[in-house]
């Protein structure tokens, strides 16, 4: 099998995951989309390494690998603490840091 | 006796203290607590005068070191006293005729709420003068000078419902200033010249020379002029005299005590005490002469043509201070005349404002000569003592007026060459217009038929009557001093002799006898006399004035002098200072504002941006990131 055609799907799923960002304002979604973009991001790593024959890709892979789910432990905890003072799960809603 | 002069100072600072710090339980004896630190004052001048009476002439200055005030390394600036024969005449002056008219206000001020106030003004400012004639160095003689000004700034002002009076004392205090400002620039310039305020260091004392005998003629010229814009300020000489005529808004004491007696004799206090720097800068001597000559004849001018007593007592004081002034710019031939005919006057015009200030008291304040007339039947004290007044400020041979006047004028024409007959003969015609217009103040105050006019709101008759002793006992005694106090100085030169040690003197070269310079005198006096009576003994007086000649109405407008300074100094800076107001209003503050505006405009738009809106901030992230990939691969492409 072609591996360009791993890097056309993960063209699509950071594609997916980036219009997520912009448009849904559920912060879980949110979370996941961002989560869909950076699992794109390793997919074309890793395919990078296969088209080119050595590992560097897929050690900054594990990299995102880690990197991710440290984020996913920080943003779920300010997720669940915004949620649990405000009631919602709405980004929109948290717009106190404008003047 | 040497600490008994700082008590001279201490016993009115005291008092003045005690009076504007007392609050009202003092109101009643508030009066007599100022006199009495006045009459203080006068015994510790008396005292040291005896003592003083017991050394001889090289050993009569006293010092007295107080405390250091500004002990900087190089700047040594101290309190210290200094009491030579010049300044106990002025003590004596300053105390004894300060005391009297202390005790007069006891009866002018009598109903007048604010008179611990006014009292305790008094004596602040008779702490000022004395302040003044006993510094040792030129910046505590400074202290003194301000506190005269403040002193007479506070009294000229002291009834201060009347807009008029405010005005006035704004007015003196600002036309002042100008004086002032010389005389600080004076300083300044002897202390980076000589390296010290003191007179010793700076003026030379017997037999040592100051650093005024070293110093070029170019900066001692300097330092003179700026001295003689301060003596123009303080004792109202032209240019500067325009406040003196308005300054009498203030009581009639105070025009007696300071605006008359001492606080404007300052500036001949000044230039003789100055007279080692004066006698060798020629040029400065000759501006302060032609000062003189030029005031005494104004003042005259302008004294013929006042119907308001008191403006035309002022005319007559700055014209008699022009005398003063005049020769104490001849030099050492003069020095000793200024200071006595400065006593005299002192005396005699004293006198004279307090006896104008009786018949303002039995006239229900009334001050225009036009309104008066016959009093002499109703007011016999305050007749005969403004008379001995008159007849001594004229020169009546026998009395003050008399041997002080002729002696300056006699020292005038002792100057030599053209500039001593314009010198003697401008001092001859001012004698004669001084005799007119003081035969006029008299004619038209006590002789005469009755021009009295009735109280514009009650309708009432005045009903004149003379005042109660303590207004009447001093003006005797000022009378008396007026009649003997130039004959006892004159006396086998008692005066000069005096004066000597400190001011120096010399024989002038007169051209003329000093036989002839007297009867010449009095000849021009007897012509003044003898006119005055044709224009105003003859026939009745009206009580409007006639319109006059062009002359007539410009001496009543003081010569022009407020129109003058108002054209060539008000008009100037009001109009400097609306176009900087317009620059700074539109010009700088429009450019500031302008540009505060736009930033502030700017940020209110650039505001927007932030919205608050988290896909918002992701949005231009991912532009921000587009762009940059775009720009990386344009870049590789190239």
């Amino acid at each position: 099998m072609n591996p360009v055609n791993y890097l056309y799907l993960a063209a699509l799923l950071f594609t997916i995951g980036a219009s997520g960002v912009l448009i849904r304002r559920n912060a879980i979604v949110l979370f996941m989309c961002v989560e869909l973009m950076l699992n794109a991001s390793n997919l074309a790593l890793v395919t990078f390494s296969r088209m080119h024959g050595n590992l560097d890709g897929q050690i900054i892979a594990f990299f995102t690998m880690v990197v991710a789910a440290a984020e996913v432990v920080v943003g779920l905890a300010i997720i669940v603490s915004i949620f649990r003072t405000r009631h919602s799960a709405s980004v929109d809603d948290s717009n106190l840091m404008k003047l | 006796m040497n600490s008994l002069i700082p008590l001279l100072v201490a016993a009115p600072l005291a008092g003045a203290a005690l009076l504007l710090l007392g609050g009202r339980r003092l109101d009643r004896s508030g009066p007599w607590l100022g006199t009495l630190a006045a009459a203080l004052s006068f015994a510790f001048g008396l005292a040291l005068f005896l003592d003083m009476l017991g050394r001889s002439g090289e050993e009569r200055a006293l010092h007295q070191r107080l405390f250091s005030w500004i002990p900087v390394n190089g700047f040594q600036a101290d309190v210290s006293f200094q009491l030579d024969q010049l300044s106990i005449v002025f003590v004596l002056l300053i105390t004894g005729v300060g005391t009297l008219i202390h005790l007069y206000s006891v009866g002018y001020m009598a109903h007048d709420e604010r008179r611990r106030r006014f009292f305790g003004y008094l004596n602040l400012f008779l702490a000022a003068m004395l302040l003044l004639v006993l510094a040792d160095n030129y910046l505590l003689l400074y202290v003194g000078w301000e506190g005269v000004g403040l002193a007479s700034y506070l009294l000229i002002g002291f009834w201060q419902h009347k807009p008029s009076a405010a005005t006035a004392a704004k007015k003196a205090f600002i036309v002042n200033r100008v004086g002032d400002m010389g005389l600080s620039i004076a300083i300044m310039l002897m202390f980076t010249e000589f390296g010290s305020f003191a007179f010793g260091p700076i003026l030379g004392s017997e037999g040592t020379a100051g650093g005024a005998q070293q110093a070029g003629e170019g900066k001692l010229t300097a330092i003179g002029l700026l001295l003689l814009l301060a003596a123009c300020g303080k004792s109202a000489q032209v240019p500067l005299q325009s406040w003196l005529g308005d300054a009498m808004e203030g009581p009639t004491p105070v025009s007696a005590l300071i605006h008359a007696a001492t606080m404007v004799t300052a500036g001949v206090y000044l230039i003789t005490r100055s007279g080692a720097i004066f006698n060798l800068a020629p040029d400065a001597q000759t501006a302060v002469v032609a000062v003189g000559a030029v005031t005494l004849l104004f003042g005259a001018i302008v004294g013929c043509a006042k119907d308001d007593i008191k403006k035309a007592l002022a005319g007559s004081t700055m014209s008699q201070i022009g005398y003063m002034v005049l020769a104490a710019g001849l030099g050492p031939i003069g020095y000793a005349f200024a200071i006595m005919h400065l006593v005299t006057h002192g005396f005699f015009k004293a006198g004279l404002f307090l006896g104008a200030g009786s018949v303002m008291h039995g006239m229900d304040d009334e001050v225009n000569m036009r309104h008066y007339g016959a009093l002499r039947k109703y007011m016999p004290v305050t007749f005969v003592t403004f008379g001995l007044g008159y007849l001594a400020i004229i020169g009546f041979p026998g009395l003050s007026g008399f041997f002080s006047k002729d002696k300056i004028i006699e020292a005038a024409f002792a100057r030599g060459g053209t500039e001593g007959w314009i010198l003697g003969l401008c001092a001859l015609t001012g004698a004669a217009v001084t005799a007119f217009y003081m035969t006029r103040v008299m004619l038209l105050t006590f002789f005469g038929e009755k021009r009295w006019q009735p109280d514009p709101e009650t309708g009432e008759e005045p009903h004149p009557h003379e005042s109660p002793s303590t207004m009447t006992v001093p003006m005797i005694v000022l009378a008396i001093g007026s009649v003997f106090a130039g004959g006892l100085f004159t006396l086998n030169s008692s005066f000069l002799k005096w004066l000597e040690p400190v001011t120096g003197h010399a024989e002038g070269n007169s051209p003329l006898q000093p036989l002839t310079v007297t009867l010449l005198t009095t000849v021009c006096m007897l012509a003044g006399v003898g006119l005055a009576y044709l224009m105003y003994g003859r026939s009745p007086v009206p009580v409007t004035p006639p319109v006059g000649s062009p002359l007539t109405r410009a001496a009543r407008r003081d010569l022009l002098q407020d129109d003058f300074n108002h054209a060539v100094l008000v008009r100037p800076g009001s109009g400097l200072t609306a176009s900087l107001v317009y620059l700074d209003s539109k010009g700088l503050d429009g450019f500031v504002n302008g540009l505060a505006a736009t930033i502030g405009g700017i940020s209110g738009r650039l505001r927007r941006i932030q919205t608050g809106f988290a896909r918002s901030y992701a949005l231009s992230m991912f532009g921000g990131a587009l762009l940059l990939a775009a720009t990386t691969l344009l870049m590789r492409s190239v």
